[in-house]
């Protein structure tokens, strides 16, 4: 993870205005802005996003966690084949991964049928792709650092010592 | 039946805490803002609370020894040997208690014989003047001010001492002002101190809590006062950890076996979970505390700048989680400044009266509170001064 106070702090409130981030790291808006939009420009800050409880958005989204197994080709290794994976709109996040399988790739579909069909029609019908293992999402309990089950907030007292 | 004839004369004689009275005042409101807390916003870090159940479950409910886990006060020897620069021997000179203010009990009734002289710098923590009260020992007030930066000056303390004089109370960074020492001081204090022969109570319970890059440093590691000095710290502050109740003394093997005998017989322990939980902060919290801390030190900096934009004068606090604005300017008491920003705007923060005389025309602030809570509270702050 990024040391610098600003980049962490996007992480967290990407939502605060620059004058409210500069507030906090006791820089100018300018300064902040000057150097949010050099991040942007040069691919550290990829976008920002709402990070969404989809029991609550839509009961009925699947997501699935595909191990995908491949050839690497001369060359190119891996990384053709992934971003040839990754392109599509279904896939929401695509590793390389060590261990028993090359890529990790998650996908996101309006039901099962939607995610059944995107896994045997489109990726283990690519050729490279050796073979493929689909696991379901059944609950989510944690996402880019928010935990879905929230803490009740004990009660601090409004005033103690 | 008359109660009062039943109540011991010293206990009697001590006035209701002013914090007490506020609090009965707020708690009675809907939807306050408060910046009236002394304790952090953060949940205890899961690694440390997680400690605590695996304890549970593995059945560790037991007394420990009196002077607590030794692998906790090996952990705290450790621990203070990096942090304060000081070395302690983990079997004989530290003492684990229930939080701080039981060590600050436990000291006092160990050190002072009735009437004895303890001095003591103010604003200050709201349990010093009683806590020396009920050890049967004089409670004198040092006034800091805010030109020192509620700093205590060694020319202040020196006209504070009398031969009866026996314990100097310290604590940096100060509840409520936020105040440090520098150097310097520490080094007149502790010349003094050897000079006139005191026994040296220093609470430094928010010494993690420093900003801007500045060093914490305890007048025990100054030369000539470990053998004079107890050092006080604990666990509430820097690791969240408040309900755990968890503190800690370390001094000389003689003072430390005096405090025993007070904290066997009357607490016996501290409790074992605590401890287990304790432990894992010491050894893994760091990088947790240091989170915590970096993101306090972001709203003090925003809480100083706002105050001083709308004309609340107010000093840059070097540690701790408080600002201490003067209020002077508006011509109000703090206590009706504080009740009227409460009846108006619904933001609760504490008179700097209750932390003593001479917090009189002072308002402490914790920004120990989320960050949108504190712009709204400052806005507000700032409505209301503007109507006044």
């Amino acid at each position: 993870m990024s040391t610098d106070p600003l980049l962490q702090l996007l992480r967290t409130k990407a939502r605060y205005a620059h004058d409210e981030l500069a507030a906090l790291l006791s820089l100018s808006a300018d300064q902040v802005t000057d150097r949010i939009t050099a991040w942007e420009k040069d691919g550290t800050i990829l976008g920002y996003q709402a990070v969404v409880d989809p029991e609550k958005a839509d009961a009925d989204a699947v997501a699935a966690f595909i191990e995908v197994k491949v050839t690497p080709e001369r060359g190119g290794g891996f990384d053709r084949l992934a971003l040839r994976i990754a392109r599509f709109d279904q896939v929401t996040s695509c590793y390389l991964a060590s261990g028993g399988y090359d890529l990790m790739v998650v996908v996101e579909g309006g039901d099962l049928r939607e995610v059944a069909r995107f896994v045997s029609e489109k990726l283990s019908t690519l050729d490279g792709v050796l073979s493929t293992a689909t696991h379901f999402r059944l609950k989510t309990y944690k996402e880019n650092g928010f935990i879905f089950e929230r803490e009740t907030a004990s009660e601090r007292l409004a005033v103690s010592p | 039946m008359d109660y009062t004839s039943k109540i011991a004369h010293h206990v009697a004689g001590i006035p209701r805490s002013g914090i007490r009275d506020f609090f009965e005042l707020v708690q009675g409101r809907e939807g306050v803002i408060s910046l009236g807390v002394g304790e952090p916003d953060f949940v205890t870090p899961w690694h440390i609370r997680e400690a605590a159940i695996y304890s549970l479950e593995k059945g560790q409910t037991t007394y420990t020894s009196n002077l607590g886990l030794l692998s906790l006060r090996k952990a705290i020897a450790r621990y203070v040997a990096s942090f304060f620069e000081v070395d302690y021997e983990a079997s004989k000179e530290v003492l684990v208690t229930v939080g701080v203010s039981e060590a600050i009990d436990i000291a006092l009734r160990a050190l002072l014989n009735p009437g004895d002289e303890v001095i003591y710098h103010e604003p200050c923590y709201v349990s010093y003047c009683p806590s020396i009260v009920m050890a049967y020992g004089k409670a004198v007030a040092v006034e800091t001010s805010k030109d020192d930066g509620f700093s205590l000056k060694p020319e202040r303390l020196a006209a504070a001492i009398t031969p009866r004089s026996r314990v100097l109370m310290l604590n940096f960074p100060t509840n409520p002002t936020g105040a440090v020492a520098s150097n310097e001081d520490l080094e007149g204090i502790a010349r003094l101190c050897i000079e006139h022969d005191l026994i040296v109570l220093t609470d430094e319970i928010y010494s993690e809590l420093r900003y801007d890059g500045v060093k914490h440093v305890s007048i025990a590691s100054l030369p000539g006062m470990k053998e004079r000095t107890i050092l006080l710290h604990g666990f509430s502050k820097a690791f969240a950890m408040t309900g755990f109740r968890l503190g800690y003394a370390c001094a000389p093997q003689p003072i430390i076996e005096a405090m025993m005998k007070i904290h066997q017989y009357s607490m016996l322990c501290a409790p074992i979970t605590s401890q287990n939980a304790a432990l894992e902060a010491l050894e893994n919290g760091t990088p947790s505390m240091i989170a915590m801390r970096d993101s306090y030190h972001q709203r003090r900096d925003f809480l100083v700048k706002r105050l001083n934009e709308f004309g609340l004068s107010c000093h840059l606090p070097g540690g701790a989680f408080y600002v201490f604005p003067d209020i002077r300017a508006t011509g109000k008491s703090s206590k009706d400044f504080a009740m009227g920003l409460l009846a108006a705007e619904n933001v609760a923060a504490v008179p700097g009266s209750a932390f003593g005389p001479s917090g009189e025309g002072f308002l402490r602030c914790c920004y120990a509170t989320g960050f949108d809570d504190l712009k709204l509270a400052m806005d507000k702050m700032e409505r209301f001064v503007g109507n006044l």
